[in-house]
């Protein structure tokens, strides 16, 4: 499935309902879905702002692939395109109170491959994946990202 | 969801009760607005009520964070309460949570600003 979105904010809520039917059609869990979902609006979000920086004449391409392992998630803009090594790390002390630059970084956390490589538009093109949940498992079959609860200040 | 913001004041504190989703766009500008809002009445001490905030995005994470920082440029403080498990996982996945003094009790929140 392919689409092309508008670069506005509402392509964002448009690319995660639309990447969560077929996430939920693929049998993928809740918690999955969840990170699927936030990984979409977090591609889509970096190609509105960063990519092609919020210019309404530019377009955002969405694709999704499922194959037998795995749902295939790109999403290209038309910007300049851009190298991961040059992102910021936003768990260094310095980056804890940026108020952005955290996009990637839960791409990365809640798929199971991300990669950007140039587009064919001249612009980044993300990819990403989750692998399909096994048969008769409870759907969430990626990362875990249970964590303790904090201790109350 | 669109997200809601309502205040009171409890012991000297104000309490934001937030609800439904702060992200891009409508929900991230509210919570902005409202946090602005209580700077210019010189409400610095405050507490945000998360119970029913169930989904927040990076945009949503990094107004959040504007806002703490806003508040304690103010001289004030601004503190969590109530965090759903997802937004509990989150900031616990950015590190916020060495960041944000987080409650799940409001008495014991409201006495920690004494």
């Amino acid at each position: 499935m392919e689409v092309t979105l508008e670069t506005q904010v509402e392509s964002v809520n448009l690319a995660e309902e639309m990447c969560l039917r077929v996430a939920e059609a693929a049998g993928f869990g809740e918690d999955d879905c969840y990170r699927i979902g936030m990984s979409v609006r977090e591609g889509v979000i970096n190609a509105f702002h960063y990519g092609n920086e919020e210019r309404p004449e530019k377009k955002i391409y969405l694709a999704l692939d499922l194959t037998p392992e795995k749902m295939v998630i790109h999403v290209l803009d038309e910007g300049k395109g851009f190298d991961l090594r040059g992102v910021p790390d936003p768990l260094a002390e310095e980056n804890l109170l940026s108020t952005s630059g955290r996009g990637i970084f839960l791409m990365r956390a809640f798929m199971d491959e991300f990669q950007v490589i140039p587009g064919r538009t001249g612009g980044a093109e993300i990819i990403m994946s989750k692998r399909l949940p096994s048969p008769g498992s409870a759907g969430s079959n990626g990362k875990s990202h249970n964590v303790e609860p904090k201790k109350e200040s | 969801m669109s997200l809601r913001a309502t205040y009171r004041e409890a012991a000297g504190v104000t309490v934001v009760d937030i609800g439904g989703r702060i992200t891009l766009g409508e929900g991230s500008a509210l919570l902005r607005k409202t946090i602005r809002e209580l700077l210019e009445e010189q409400r610095t001490l405050i507490l945000l009520n998360l119970a029913d905030v169930d989904y927040i995005d990076s945009s949503g994470i990094g107004e959040l964070v504007s806002a703490y920082t806003g508040v304690k440029n103010r001289g004030g403080n601004l503190k969590l309460l109530h965090l759903t498990k997802k937004v509990h996982d989150l900031l616990q996945l950015t590190k916020l949570f060495t960041v944000f003094e987080v409650y799940s009790d409001e008495s014991t929140a409201l006495r920690s600003y004494k």
